[in-house]
């Protein structure tokens, strides 16, 4: 599994550009281990971009440290990661660095501690193009104009001789997005690109890595835990729960119908602008498990209503919840007992009157395409049609 | 719900005169003295009045001097000019020593619960510090009250003997939310206090939020960025920018028609959670980037971004000033009648 692949075996086209597969990570310290990641496969198809959802701890960015091979030495790494045919894990350093930037980049949460403050952004944007394209200092100079100019930065001349001090936020995460695609790398990781930025510079960012994908044809990787940015951007969505996958599907048919109790957990509780009026928000009860233990038992059930002797018993397979579908199938979810499409039950039901008198969004996308409650909808303000 | 600027109406108990809001800010303005010279206004003449038990947003972009304005109302920091009433006495430039035996009457959450609870304390002696400096319990009747407000918030008793570290993210926000409601305050200040929670989390402390809020009846300043959890919690809402307030208005109105074109950028951009809706709006996107509150641009100081804007806008100032439904904008393009253009067109 670990042995490296010399030259890139280029697939045919229509193959995954990146490709996960098992992969675990785990951190050992003299008392105990904590399995971040346990088992996560999930392939990646060139020009695509796959959201992975998760809340904190669940290993979302655990996994795309792994596939930069930027985890620390401490980190055991198992199962393979291939980026167009060419194994990462065990990877050595120097075989690593010829595809750091070059083939894979990332962008980081916060430009402003990823950037070098005492060098002006032309010369980091300019780092990359000299050592993986050989440019000369000039032309490295005159290359990173035209990628500020990419990322939507006004008068590039003028901003390529700037340090990062100079620059907003949003103009930092720019930066940082320059630099990633300077070599025009087949993937793009980004993990959580737009979270430190306001709305209004949130929306501008998005843009411009959905014009990346459509004028490079980069496959990008959104980690976030921000559903609303998931929504927007993401063809497919991969949810993780402590350290493990337990759901994917393409993003219409998540937020349509996802099959998983935390999927739809995760979905209703999550806060919709936009006139839903004054509401209970859906709670999923109990807290995230330790990692220190890798359970022959599904994670989520000391906190799913769902749960049986076979959850605690057995930890359930990653399969596809249409049956019929093959092992293949874009939708699939690691659950004993999924919600069948179109299956209407809140899973938190019980003991939340206002809650369980609501149609779960989920379900109701089933029939119709779910346009934004308004206050003046009677039917999702049960609260208030109880009390009157 | 009270509307913008009235009074709040007595309340049912037996007081003959009209109590005075809880808060009431009036012309509030911060400047700081920037290192190269010069004067940051990060507040710029901001009047707010909450009344009791009413909720008001308040919602803008960093850098929009809404924390700056949470700060001077529960005077961490001292307003540069203009009032700040609570409970109708003007604390505005009282000492520290003078502002001590009120303090029982407001409390601040802050954003971050682990930098904002002392890690060598027990949870017990955080929530009981308030209860014993403002001798509202001794003895025994401490641990007892300190139990009491661990179950409101939806901890177990044993939880008091354990050390903020031990808990999780929003664990320690509740621990926080005990502490600020444990003298019964008036007023509470609530500083972006979900943002630095998950999702799932967020959620049972926002419900925690409006359920203590309704039983307690406090008044509630709750500042963030979120658009969405301002709308869950706030009776009405004050948008800022650049230092000053754009517009205010009751949520429902707000989030139904907003009228300033900056509110209107806000309210597009803020992505919703369903893809076949987010994929069908309409997203205005602002050009440029927030002005220097070193140097507000003259006239409307949304000039620069606004993409409606006329040569009015750049040289002269619009007023905050009452348009019908109980709302107040400041843009000079919306009309008395409160018919305001549409940015997105």
């Amino acid at each position: 599994m670990t042995e490296t692949v010399p030259e890139p075996a280029r697939k045919t086209p229509a193959g995954p550009v990146l490709s996960v597969r098992d992969l675990s990570v785990s951190f050992r310290s003299d008392t105990r281990t904590v399995h971040a990641v346990d088992g996560v496969s999930y392939d990646l198809a060139p020009g695509e971009v796959l959201a992975v959802v998760g809340e904190s701890g669940c290993g979302k960015s655990v996994t795309s440290m792994a596939t930069m091979g930027l985890l620390p030495p401490t980190a055991r790494i198992g199962g393979s990661i291939r980026l167009a045919g060419r194994e990462l894990v065990g990877a050595s350093e120097k075989e690593l660095q010829k595809v750091r930037g070059k083939d894979i980049a990332m962008i980081f949460q916060e430009p402003m501690t990823s950037l070098n403050p005492v060098l002006t952004i032309g010369r980091q944007i300019g780092e990359v193009l000299r050592r993986h394209q050989g440019l000369s200092r000039k032309e490295a100079r005159a290359r990173a104009v035209e990628l500020l100019e990419l990322v939507g930065i006004p008068a590039p001349a003028r901003r390529v001789d700037e340090y990062p001090h100079q620059l907003s936020g949003g103009m930092r995460q720019r930066v940082m997005i320059a630099i990633a695609v300077a070599c025009d790398p087949a993937v793009l990781i980004a993990d959580e690109p737009t979270t430190a930025l306001d709305v209004t510079v949130q929306a501008g960012i998005l843009e411009v890595l959905q014009s990346l994908r459509e004028r490079l044809g980069t496959a990008i990787v959104l980690v976030t835990h921000d559903l609303g940015v998931v929504a927007d951007a993401a063809d497919r969505v991969l949810v993780m729960y402590a350290g493990r996958a337990v759901e994917q599907a393409p993003v219409y048919d998540l937020f349509a119908s996802g099959r998983h109790p935390y999927t739809r957990g995760l979905l209703g509780a999550v806060l919709r602008p936009g006139g839903e009026g004054k509401r209970r928000l859906p709670e999923i009860p109990g807290l995230v498990p330790s990692l220190d233990s890798q359970p022959d038992a599904c994670t989520f059930a000391p906190r799913c209503s769902r749960a049986d002797d076979t959850c605690t018993g057995s930890r359930p397979g990653f399969r596809a919840v249409d049956r019929e579908a093959g092992a293949d199938a874009p939708h699939r979810a690691a659950c004993w007992h999924p919600y069948a499409d179109g299956e209407t039950a809140d899973p938190y039901a019980d003991g939340e009157a206002a809650v369980s008198g609501e149609p779960t969004p989920v379900a109701a996308g089933r029939e119709a395409p779910r346009t934004p409650a308004r206050a003046d909808d009677p039917g999702t303000r049960p609260d208030q049609e109880a009390g009157k | 719900m009270t509307t913008a600027q009235a009074v709040p109406a007595p309340r049912e108990d037996d007081t003959d005169a009209p109590q005075p809001p809880v808060l009431e800010i009036n012309g509030m303005e911060r400047h700081f003295g920037a290192s190269g010279g010069g004067t940051v206004r990060a507040v710029d003449g901001v009047s707010i009045t909450i009344g009791r038990g009413e909720v008001v947003g308040l919602v803008g972009e960093s850098g929009s001097g809404k924390s700056t304005v949470g700060r001077c109302a529960v005077r961490l920091d001292e307003p540069t000019a203009g009032t700040v009433h609570i409970n109708g006495t003007d604390v505005s430039h009282l000492s520290r020593r003078a502002l001590r035996p009120l303090r029982k009457d407001f409390h601040l959450v802050f954003q971050d619960p682990s930098s904002s609870l002392d890690p060598r304390m027990t949870v017990g002696q955080i929530i009981a510090e308030p209860i014993r400096l403002h001798r509202r319990a001794r003895g025994a009747a401490v641990r007892e009250r300190v139990e009491q407000l661990l179950g409101q918030v939806g901890l177990r008793p044993e939880h008091a003997d354990r050390h903020p570290h031990e808990l999780s993210g929003g664990q320690r926000q509740r621990i926080s939310i005990a502490r600020a409601l444990s003298c019964d305050p008036d007023l509470v200040v609530a500083d972006e206090p979900t943002s630095a929670l998950d999702v799932s989390v967020q959620a049972s402390v926002l419900n925690l939020l409006a359920d203590l809020q309704r039983d307690r009846g406090f008044g509630c300043l709750f500042i963030t960025h979120d658009l969405a959890a301002v709308e869950f919690l706030a009776d009405r809402i004050a948008v800022m920018y650049l230092g000053q307030i754009v517009e205010q208005a009751p949520t429902a109105e707000l989030f139904a028609a907003p009228k300033h074109p900056y509110t209107q950028a806000l309210l597009s951009a803020a992505p919703v959670p369903d893809p076949v809706v987010q994929r069908s709006r309409e997203r205005i996107v602002l050009h440029g980037e927030l002005p220097s509150p070193l140097d507000p641009p003259a006239g409307c100081r949304f000039h620069t971004r606004c993409p409606l804007a006329v040569d009015r806008c750049r040289t002269e100032v619009p007023a905050l000033r009452d348009i019908p439904g109980g709302r107040q904008v400041s843009c000079h393009l919306v009309t008395d009648d409160g018919t305001a253009p549409d940015a997105a067109a």
